[in-house]
């Protein structure tokens, strides 16, 4: 198995590693440098970290995106496991649709799923806020984290499930004490990358959100657009460092390979 | 409570697919509401006719779909499929060694996570990196005017190299992760039989590794391919006004054109062209693997 592999291969692999990690890390790094124009660097400073704080919309736009996440995501987790319980221990006639129907929304553009979401909600004469963001969350989250739960399960060995019903558990105590147990780290993992989604959206969310409320993307959005102080290499930082926990933490607790399977 | 308990479980011992049902009904509800309504609903409003202030009034019309076949438009359709294809060869040609080099060593977990990483770090933001480096004043630029191969900036930010080298550089991981798992799975010993039977290493690749691990680079393009279609801010932040991709047709129309139906025609067109896509790679990758095992 340790065949060894050819120059060529290590190259390309060494300078696509670099190509995915170099821009983001050069990005922090001029986060802390004191030149407002250029990109020469002219000493370490804080100031554009200082300056974030004193920026209303980011604070607001923070504060829309964790309600946002944190909504959407517990709602979307709970009904996501449901289905994924419901596909992974039933056989029933409509299961492969069911199942077909969930990789829907994953394979849709955003653009295109956002926009149908803008024309459901103005036709119902829903005002466009936190809750139209909130709801389409959770629509594009319940596939995501159906399909992570749903590869934990597979991988689940039902006999420790049978072992207590034959023990004398009723079902809904062996799926408490049992099942939901060995599930927790799929569960977690999938609430996880649900939240990073959410608090990462831009496109979705900008055509379903109004006037009134951004989340943090749409804000960082228009500082991107508007360009170029180091204060959105700051913010980015900080989203960056936010996330890059979060997937982390995701990873450790699956380590399967549940993230290529939900985008998949 | 314990009596409730109870009748619930006597309840769905009776019906065994209440339970499905009541396990499958919040989120398939909450699917049908908001993911599968609206779709029908965009459908229909590509139908009817325009309203005054955006929106759309009653009737029937095909005018959106004929308004569509547009030169002007096609070409923004032809241009979207030109650079996702670009984009899926790029990332397959790039993708594959680092897979091929990934399953083959010590370190997986470690290289596994850090292809994974940029994947669900926020993409608004690595796409901020790419403008970091390509603009005028970008760290490229500033370089390379440093070292004198150039003497005024080049346009880097704003054309179409910049679209394509920002949907590789955010669409790679797709590519590398099902290569990966399909090397992985590739059973070494059909390779030491090659070698007994004398292949040499190109030989080797070509009849063996690469064919088993079509499925895998089958899964890869169409996850490269199939976001790249539907890319919006790729192609908003890094192609500017001249580089327009369908996906930002379709919000154009529906924010500063106000030509709601034809929007929705237009992102019609869009799901139309990612459905097939998925399909015919399906049937590619469900189909008698005669091919495969040649």
């Amino acid at each position: 198995m340790t065949r060894r592999v050819s120059r060529g291969a290590l190259l390309v692999t060494g300078a696509v590693y670099l190509f995915l990690h170099l821009p983001v890390l050069v990005l922090a790094i001029f986060s802390v440098n004191a030149s407002r124009y250029s990109v020469a660097w002219t000493g370490f400073t804080l100031d554009w970290y200082r300056k974030l704080a004193g920026r209303a919309d980011l604070l607001r736009g923070l504060r829309a995106s964790l309600i946002v996440g944190s909504v959407s995501t517990a709602v979307a987790t709970v009904f996501g496991t449901l289905l994924a319980l419901a596909l992974a221990r039933n056989r029933f006639r409509t299961r492969r649709a069911i199942e077909g129907f969930l990789y829907l929304p994953i394979v849709t553009p955003e653009i295109v799923v956002g926009i149908s979401l803008l024309v459901l909600f103005v036709l119902l004469r829903v005002p466009l806020g936190l809750a139209t963001i909130t709801i389409a969350h959770i629509a594009f989250n319940i596939a995501f984290v159906a399909v992570v739960v749903r590869a934990r399960l597979d991988g689940l060995d039902r006999s420790l499930e049978e072992a207590a019903l034959m023990l004398g558990a009723d079902e809904l105590t062996a799926f408490r004490t049992v099942t939901v147990p060995q599930l927790w780290p799929g569960i977690i993992a999938g609430a996880l990358l649900a939240f990073t989604t959410s608090f990462d959206d831009y496109v979705i969310t900008s055509l379903v959100a109004g006037t009134g409320s951004s989340t943090l993307p749409v804000v960082v959005y228009g500082m991107v657009r508007r360009n170029v102080e180091p204060t959105v290499n700051a913010i980015s930082t900080l989203i960056l460092l936010v996330t890059s926990l979060l997937i982390w933490l995701a990873f450790r607790l699956t380590r399967e390979r549940p993230l290529a399977a939900a985008r998949g | 409570m314990r009596t409730f308990r109870r009748r619930l479980l006597a309840l769905l011992a009776r019906r065994p697919g209440l339970e499905a049902a009541s396990l499958l009904a919040p989120g398939t509800l909450w699917l049908l509401a908001f993911f599968a309504v609206p779709m029908l609903l965009m459908l229909a409003a590509s139908f009817m006719p325009r309203g005054m202030y955006g929106g759309v009034d009653p009737g029937f019309t095909l005018e959106h779909y004929r308004r569509f076949l547009d030169p002007l438009y096609l070409q923004v359709l032809g241009r979207t499929v030109v650079w996702a294809g670009a984009a899926t060869v790029a990332c397959l040609l790039l993708g594959y060694p680092v897979a091929w080099v990934i399953s083959r060593s010590r370190h997986r977990g470690l290289l596994l996570f850090l292809i994974v990483l940029p994947f669900w770090t926020s993409f608004l933001v690595r796409t901020f990196a790419m403008i970091f480096l390509l603009r005028d004043t970008g760290l490229v630029n500033s370089l390379l005017l440093r070292v004198g191969l150039i003497s005024q900036p080049m346009t880097l930010l704003y054309t179409p190299f910049a679209v394509l080298l920002g949907l590789v550089y955010g669409f790679l991981p797709f590519m590398v992760l099902p290569i990966y798992a399909s090397l992985e799975k590739l059973d070494p010993s059909l390779l030491e039989a090659a070698l007994v039977l004398g292949a040499r290493p190109r030989a080797r690749f070509f009849t063996v590794t690469l064919p088993l691990s079509l499925p895998g680079v089958i899964a890869g393009c169409l996850l490269v391919f199939v976001p790249a279609l539907g890319s919006f801010i790729t192609s908003d932040l890094l192609g500017g006004a001249k580089q327009v991709m369908i996906g930002n047709l379709v919000q154009n129309q529906f924010t500063s054109a106000r030509n709601w139906p034809f929007g929705s025609a237009v992102s019609f067109a869009l799901m139309a062209l990612v459905l097939v896509t998925v399909m015919a790679s399906l049937r590619l990758r469900d189909r008698p693997s005669g091919e495969v095992t040649r």
